[in-house]
């Protein structure tokens, strides 16, 4: 195992999570390693897109919510960062495609802009780098002025990567980001996210744990707010150790 | 980015670099190749020393198989994680169930080879020797080539190819009751020639079983490119 | 169920469905009865003198409403520039900043200056504005009307804002913009059309104010200069002409009134069309 293997970007220890009353994570520990992608599986409802916003703390935008426990991103407690500093170091990719009602450049320019990100024409080469990274650039160079609303869903999508990968995070966050696409437009955002993971560090959320046997190297398996078991994805996938994985996995749950 | 780009790109090679299911079907399918190349390396070394009588040769055949066994665990644990993790379909799902069982016939033929080097390791040993039978060279000749082609039909997904290898087993197992009959006979004139003779019975025995082995990676080959089995079937 | 109360229940359901029926066809009789009355009224003194002379004096017949056309220009424009920015900063804070007690507090605040009369607002600008000034002005009128748009467009900013979709919000925020910075560069955006439909629909409703203006903007024959003299307004000539004893003045009168209709019906419809192209559509 290589040095970069072996090397934590974030690590989660005893993670409580409050909505209001109701208690959504009970001491949740793991450890996310660079440059790998790690999935998050389970039954909706248990909590492991709470868990996924915890990590660039976009559940602070939710009132009533209340966050216990360590999680620590190159060793640093993210809460102790400015939380805008930690936003762009942390990117996140949504559920539903949620591009602005803006042109495709500058959906992609937005990040890069607001982070006061130089020359119009370094914003120029971040926006085609980006939309290249993210699979789109062919479909989209010769309409880079039009309506991001005008893209199909996976362009739509590919388009929501790009832009987050603009402001050149150094983690990703993706919460289901394929559950309204269809195969080959799924097909297409793992292929990017195999090559994104390369020089970044992918949180996956997903309900189609064949994704998440298809893309990821580390699997979390959720269950009522707990973690119940984290491992290899073979692992996981081969011979894992809890019976309540094993039931999720083979269909037997519930 | 196209497939060229990516090879190109630095990143695509970094240590752990991620792969596309298609990626690791290519892996794959090379790491067959290499096993098939070993196995049939190691054969043709194992029926060389039994021309040459070099005993260093023969011992290196023996300790050589290690590495087959080796990729042949790596490689069927691989198709394991590839059936597990990637949900093939159709040739996809054919070729890694082709390839678990090929893998495991061709880490049989590696067993065979260590097995005719052992036979000749004991050979030099006894005082009395049988000069090496024509037939065993012919059966060697026939087994080598059935692998050979059962290998290529199964790399190139041609079903007819790997009908033809299927209908050549016969010919190997003539060959093999004839070279029975003949040592029979010898053992039976000269009772002092039985050890020798048990011997390249034995070798015999071996390569008929590598021609088996042939036949069962044609059979596989056939299952690749056309979706059938043609086991327990006469291969017309 | 014996035939007679089915024959009673169908007897009641004709009844209200025919009297709900006709009380509909009356609204829009209404409507268009105005329409039809004030422009059959007025067509007569609806003539491009109307648009651009000034009034004649008393006694001559002739002449046109052309200062009372500018003037309301000038005091809606007025009351845009005092009413728009602090209803607009007033619905952004109601919509992204307040707590629980803020939102009460707007929200009753401006639900009680929505429901003040229009005439206490007048008498009101009139004690804020032409008392100190010694002066009917265009700015007393604006103030005044200002002061009418700003629960509606407080309460119309609020909506528009809540409108735009968690998600946009969300894609700004996970790219590092700070709250302030997701406001203006896309939740306000994103709601722009509709915040400006509000505006100009409000507008619409404060066009045809009479009575505020009555004792601040006040009227005027001529010309005024600037925004600093009596002016001459639409609804108040429409007022000041309708009780005068001459029939020239009441055909001019009713021919302004259909002008100020007309004028708030093109606010309407082209509020409407804002709408039918606003990017928030279909994407909530």
């Amino acid at each position: 195992m290589s040095q970069a293997e072996s090397q934590e970007k974030i690590r989660v220890e005893g993670l409580d999570f409050h909505y209001g009353a109701s208690q959504a994570l009970f001491g949740v520990s793991l450890g996310v390693r660079t440059n790998h992608i790690t999935a998050c599986i389970g039954p909706s409802g248990c909590g492991k897109s709470t868990f996924l916003r915890t990590l660039n703390r976009m559940n602070d935008t939710v009132p009533g919510t209340r966050a216990s426990g360590s999680i620590q991103l190159d060793n640093h407690e993210i809460r102790d960062l400015d939380v805008t500093t930690l936003r762009r170091r942390v990117g996140m990719v949504f559920q539903k495609s949620n591009p602005f009602p803006k042109s495709i450049f500058d959906n992609v320019a937005y990040g890069p802009r607001i982070n006061g990100g130089g020359s119009r024409a370094d914003i120029a080469d971040q926006v085609e780098r980006s939309l290249r990274r993210a699979a789109l650039w062919d479909e989209v160079k010769h309409k880079l002025h039009q309506s991001a609303l005008g893209l199909s869903g996976g362009q739509q999508q590919r388009l929501c990567i790009a832009r987050a990968l603009a402001v050149e995070p150094e983690v990703l966050l993706l919460d289901e980001p394929c559950s309204a696409l269809d195969p080959i437009a799924t097909a297409k955002i793992e292929e990017l996210l195999l090559d994104i993971a390369d020089s970044c560090t992918i949180v996956i959320v997903t309900h189609n744990m064949q994704q998440a046997a298809r893309v990821s190297d580390y699997t979390g398996f959720f269950l009522m707010g707990r973690l119940v078991e984290f491992d290899r994805t073979e692992k996981i996938f081969q011979n894992p150790a809890h019976r309540e994985t094993e039931d999720y996995i083979t269909g037997r749950f519930g | 980015m196209s497939d060229q780009e990516k090879r190109n790109s630095p990143a695509a090679d970094v240590a752990h670099g991620h792969t596309t299911f298609h990626q690791k079907l290519d892996a794959l399918k090379a790491g067959l190749v290499t096993l098939s190349q070993m196995a049939e390396a190691l054969l043709a070394r194992s029926l060389d020393t039994l021309r040459t009588g070099d005993v260093a040769a023969a011992e290196r055949v023996i300790t050589d198989d290690q590495a087959i066994d080796r990729l042949e665990m790596q490689l069927e644990a691989d198709a394991i994680a590839l059936l597990a993790l990637q949900q093939p379909m159709a040739r996809d799902l054919r070729f890694i169930i082709s390839a678990i069982k090929v893998t495991s016939d061709l880490e049989r033929v590696g067993d065979h080879a260590v097995n005719i080097a052992s036979s000749m390791l004991r050979m030099r040993r006894l005082d009395r020797q049988l000069p090496l039978p024509p037939i065993i060279e012919e059966m060697g000749r026939s087994s080598r080539s059935m692998l050979n082609d059962a290998l290529d039909a199964l790399v190139r997904m041609d079903g007819a190819a790997g009908r033809a290898v299927c209908r050549r087993d016969d010919a190997v197992d003539a060959l093999h009751d004839a070279l029975f009959r003949s040592l029979l006979t010898h053992m039976m004139e000269q009772p002092r020639m039985i050890s020798p003779a048990l011997e390249l019975l034995l070798i015999g025995r071996n390569l008929e079983r590598v021609a088996d082995l042939a036949t069962n990676v044609a059979e596989d080959a056939v299952y690749l490119a056309e979706g059938v089995s043609i086991k327990h079937h006469s291969a017309t | 169920m014996s035939a007679a109360r089915l024959r009673r229940r169908k007897l009641v359901n004709a009844v209200m469905l025919r009297t709900t029926g006709a009380c509909a066809i009356g609204i829009a009789a209404v409507l268009l009865g105005i329409l039809g009355y004030l422009f059959l009224n007025g067509i007569g003194s609806l003539s491009l003198d109307f648009f651009t002379q000034l009034p004649k004096p008393v006694g001559e017949t002739g002449g046109g409403m052309a200062n009372a056309i500018v003037g309301s220009a000038k005091i809606l424009g007025m009351a845009v520039v005092v009413g728009v920015p602090l209803g607009f900063l007033g619905g952004v804070y109601l919509a992204e900043y307040a707590g629980a007690t803020g939102q009460f507090v707007v929200r009753y605040v401006t639900d009680l200056l929505n429901g003040v009369p229009s005439i206490v607002i007048g008498i009101f600008a009139y004690a804020l504005v032409v008392l100190p000034a010694k002066q009917f002005s265009a700015y007393a009128g604006g103030v005044a009307l200002g002061m009418m748009m700003i629960p509606i467009a407080v309460r119309s900013t609020e909506e528009f804002l809540r409108a735009v979709p968690r998600g946009l919000r969300e894609a700004a925020l996970a790219l590092g913009a700070p709250k302030w910075k997701v406001l203006v560069t896309v939740v306000v955006p994103a709601a722009r059309d509709g915040i400006i439909t509000g505006i100009i629909l409000n507008l619409a409703r404060v066009a045809g104010e009479t009575a505020p203006l009555l004792f601040t903007a006040f009227s005027n024959r001529f010309w005024s200069e600037g925004l600093n003299e009596p002016t001459a307004t639409l609804p108040v000539m429409i007022y000041t002409y309708a009780i005068s004893p001459y029939d020239d003045w009441h055909r001019q009168a009713w021919a302004a009134g259909f002008v100020l209709l007309m004028l708030v019906v093109t606010m309407n419809i082209a509020a409407r069309m804002l709408m039918a192209r606003s990017p928030l559509r279909g994407a909530r």
